[in-house]
């Protein structure tokens, strides 16, 4: 049995169970402490929205248009330091503290995983047909 | 310290006292003993004896099926000969309930959220009037009801409920119920969103008994029909309720045959608790942890404000905490809060539609989980808050709950659904009213509603106007069979609209594009209920983006139809370039927010909006570029937006991949976030602000600190920011948004006459 268990918790982001620590999925940049704020080992960016989704009638002649005010809604975009991949993408009004979206009980998430048999794979859904997400950290690093 | 007087009373005399102050309460209000239980009851004596031997799970299982074959036998009965629009494409239900009232299952089409509020309304009949000498509960009776505050998902919804007795015994309970509609608000289709008290709302109708030992009252019915716009609706619907139920009611009574009360008794509560059993299995299985997410919703539906709704979910073992407490404050004279009852409908919807679907409609699923909310706030309000659009709060809590969901199970080695972001969740549709073809008056709305795109999933993109989030099977129907019921023809019918998407690296499903406009009526108008139009409504996941905010766009002054005669090359198929091009001469071309109140539309005068994106999933520069460019191909993106925000490079001639370029440009792009974005305790350093910026009329907490609500409250001095724990913050109500427009005109009159009369001096 690998001694090795990394636990899938997003797309982007698994915890090392052992060392305790965040890491990217996609590079293996270290995020900080399980324990802790993932989102305190990334680099943020203010997004004015209008840059994503852009006015698709015209604004110099209408209010609404499509695009979000930017003076109500800003995107704040969480981005891996390793890769610069873009973990989350948080809609906030400007000023707003980003969310602290997970906080997992570290102890809990070993004691449930020291439960299961070694081995044990992660679906991404009932019936969906793609590969399931190993837990050995074998074979996941993905650089882009 | 005791009461020295408590000893004198003998238990017959409290008894007396019970009995008396029970036969003399002056008004059976909502009754937040039930109102505040989503829970089943307790085992009863009885349930408690039977189940304390072996049980026979075939006839469990028998009991189970056959419940739900009655089910969807009525769920099929109501949707084939209903006469409201929402009884034609699939929003209604039919439901079982035990004795005690608790929700055994509901039809497998239809609504999900009706089962986590069904039971309130058999409760309270129970509770009032079963011993109540004016009143009582026989076979062959029936109940209706459409109070949310005594249990409803919103007041357009119209229950059928029936005792089932066997052998002399009430020993279950069926409801059919339909989303009639209109049901005699401020403005037509039961929806209002101009409502500004409770009084607005339309008919509330407290669970009264309407057919009594078989028969149909015909005093209530006919006092109903003229509370509403559609008397004849009401009364085509109220058979058609009462009928399907007597069906399930059928079923039941030969199902009792088949099987014998006990095996029919016990089956029903022990499917109850092996569902609370399997619920908490299941959530056992999560990780440990506290997951949390806010959402914003930009509109009261009469002005544009930002209300922010929190959701914090803690995982304790087999138990879940839904904590909803810093949302924002009820408003007293406006239409979107929603309910206790009606908030929980969210949840109940979230974990029976997206998180285990396939479990079976329950009660008891609600078990495991506890909710907590801020009394006096709009997702748990006080009885005289208006409701008109309490789907508003009720999106709101469906759509915390379902964009937490991927976070709390991607570890999880067994799913049950989809790792899935959040599907559209607002109202984007057109309510109408007026007088139709035929002579008729009618009020209700359009079936667009169903349209919502799905959100991206962890494997593939949403699916573009899949369904709402409320019921997967619900249909759109046929629009020329609407065309001719109703006058009003949709210019622009279901047309994917371009650029309007959640991305990501699998895209959210998008919405289509919707211009109505009235022809050959007297008398037509329109309402639209949504919000979203600065704020997007619902975000993406892990990475990918949010939809975008949607407009409300009018064409008015001028008859396109006439105009189109002479010109018919000056209509366009797309919102945009009617917009952009404003090719009909005459015309005042205008932008709204999408919570428009009831409105008269002359003939040929245009409305259009656009139904919503589901949440994109993942980084956009994981998307495969072919998808991209095949979105192109298809029409559903620009070239323009395939570049800037996928940074996919092609050959502008023939959609061509370039895949070098592609990977340059997004390798370039990725260095350039390295660049741009800030570490995280640097950027909260100078971003984060210790209150709500004073330009935004903001309601609810700020940051994770949901003690303390901020609100923007109206006083003589005009608006003033309130801060404080939600129990010692003002009333809100706000001023007319209309008259603050008025105002702010003739301010501008009065500058502008000061100034030309300074220039009169010189």
């Amino acid at each position: 049995m690998s001694t090795v268990m990394r636990i899938p918790m997003t797309e982007y982001l698994e915890i090392d169970l052992s060392a305790e620590r965040w890491l990217c999925r996609r590079c293996g940049h270290d995020l900080g402490p399980a324990r802790g704020n993932y989102k305190e080992g990334t680099l943020v960016y203010d997004r004015d929205p209008r840059e994503i989704h852009r006015p698709l009638i015209d604004p110099a002649r209408y209010e609404f248009t499509f695009a979000p005010d930017p003076a109500w809604c800003r995107i704040l975009e969480f981005y891996c330091p390793g890769c610069g991949t873009q973990i989350e993408a948080e809609y906030l009004p400007p000023g707003h503290p980003p969310t602290r979206d997970i906080e997992v009980d570290v102890d809990a998430l070993k004691a449930q995983w020291a439960a299961r048999p070694a081995g044990t794979v992660i679906p991404l859904g009932r019936d969906v047909a793609a590969q399931p997400l190993r837990t050995d950290g074998v074979g996941e690093r993905n650089p882009t | 310290m005791s009461d020295p007087g408590a000893a004198q009373f003998t238990p017959q005399d409290q008894e007396g006292v019970a009995a008396f102050l029970a036969g003399t309460t002056l008004f059976l209000g909502p009754d937040p003993e039930i109102m505040n239980d989503h829970r089943m009851a307790p085992r009863t004596a009885d349930e408690d004896r039977l189940l304390s031997g072996p049980i026979d799970a075939n006839a469990l299982d028998r009991v189970r099926k056959r419940i739900v074959a009655g089910l969807d036998e009525a769920f099929e009965m109501m949707e084939q000969t209903g006469a409201a629009p929402g009884a034609k494409w699939g929003d209604l239900t039919s439901a079982v309930y035990s004795a005690s009232g608790d929700l055994i299952h509901i039809s497998t089409g239809g609504v999900l959220a009706f089962a986590s509020v069904l039971h309130y309304p058999v409760r309270f009949i129970s509770k009032y009037w079963a011993n109540d000498p004016s009143v009582g509960i026989h076979d062959g009776d029936a109940f209706i009801h459409n109070d949310a505050r005594y249990g409803n998902i919103h007041n357009t919804d119209q229950s059928m409920i029936l005792p089932v007795f066997y052998d002399g015994e009430l020993i279950a309970w069926v409801a059919t119920i339909i989303h009639e509609g209109e049901n005699g608000a401020k403005e037509p289709g039961g929806m209002p969103s101009s409502s500004e008290s409770a009084y607005d709302d339309g008919i509330r109708m407290s669970p009264f008994k309407i057919v009594e030992r078989g028969q149909i009252r015909r005093d209530l019915l006919t006092f109903l029909q003229n509370s509403v716009r559609e008397p004849k609706l009401q009364y085509q619907d109220l058979k058609v309720k009462l009928y399907s139920a007597q069906r399930i009611k059928e079923r039941l009574v030969a199902l009792l045959d088949e099987v014998g009360r006990d095996a029919f008794v016990a089956s029903l509560r022990k499917s109850l608790e092996d569902i609370e059993a399997e619920a908490r299995r299941r959530i056992a299985e999560l990780p440990d942890g506290t997951f949390r997410v806010n959402f914003f919703s930009d509109s009261t539906l009469r002005e544009n404000v930002l209300l922010k709704y929190p959701c914090a979910v803690t995982v304790k073992g087999d138990e879940l905490t839904v904590d909803w407490r810093g949302a924002a404050p009820q408003f007293l004279n406006r239409a979107f809060n929603a309910t206790l009852g009606t908030a929980k409908c969210g949840l109940g919807q979230a974990v029976l539609g997206f998180f285990w679907p396939d479990l079976p409609r329950g009660i008891s699923v609600m078990n495991p989980m506890e909710v907590l909310t801020d009394e006096g706030s709009c997702i748990n309000p006080g009885l005289e808050a208006p409701l008109g659009q309490s789907l508003q709060g009720a999106f709101k809590t469906f759509g915390v709950v379902q964009a937490l969901f991927a976070k709390m199970q991607y570890s999880c080695p067994e799913k049950y659904g989809s790792l899935i972001a959040p599907w559209f969740n607002q109202i984007n549709t057109f309510l109408f009213g007026g007088l139709t073809q035929h002579g008729e008056f009618v009020g209700n709305v359009c079936a667009d509603l169903n349209g919502m795109g799905g959100g991206a999933r962890a494997h593939r993109d949403g699916e573009n106007s899949m369904a709402p989030f409320f019921a997967a099977m619900a249909d759109l129907g046929e629009q020329e069979i609407i065309e001719d019921d109703v006058p009003f023809l949709q210019l622009i019918s279901k047309k994917i609209k371009r650029d309007a998407q959640g991305f990501g690296k699998h895209r959210g499903g998008m919405g289509y594009e919707i211009a109505v406009a009235a022809r050959g009526t007297p008398l037509w108008g329109f309402a639209t209920v949504s919000s979203g139009s600065k704020f997007p409504a619902v975000p993406g996941l892990f990475g990918g983006y949010g939809c975008p905010s949607y407009p409300l766009a009018k064409i008015k002054g001028v008859n396109v139809f006439q105009q189109m005669q002479g010109a018919p090359r000056n209509w366009s198929f797309d919102f945009e370039t009617l917009m952009n091009a404003q090719p009909f001469t005459g015309a005042r071309y205008t932008t709204h927010h999408m919570g428009m109140g009831f409105e008269l539309a002359d003939e040929g005068e245009v409305y259009m909006i656009c139904q919503g994106s589901g949440g994109g999933y993942g980084d956009v520069l994981e998307r495969d570029p072919e998808a991209v460019m095949a979105d192109v191909e298809a029409g559903y993106l620009s070239p323009e937006t395939a570049r800037d925000v996928y940074f996919v490079v092609s050959d502008p001639a023939t959609l061509a991949v370039d895949l070098a370029a592609t990977e340059a440009a997004r390798a370039e792009e990725r260095q350039a976030r390295l660049g741009r974005g800030r570490p995280y305790g640097d950027f909260v350093n100078e971003w984060v602000t210790p209150e709500p910026p004073q330009h935004l009329p903001y309601y609810g907490s700020w940051g994770d600190d949901n003690s303390i609500i901020h609100a923007t409250a109206w006083t003589t001095q005009g608006p003033v920011r309130v801060s404080g724990p939600m129990n010692q913050l003002p009333q809100i109500m706000l001023p007319d948004p209309n008259l603050l427009a008025l105002a702010a005109q003739q301010a501008r009159i009065a500058e502008l006459e000061a100034r030309l009369q300074k220039l009169d001096g010189q």
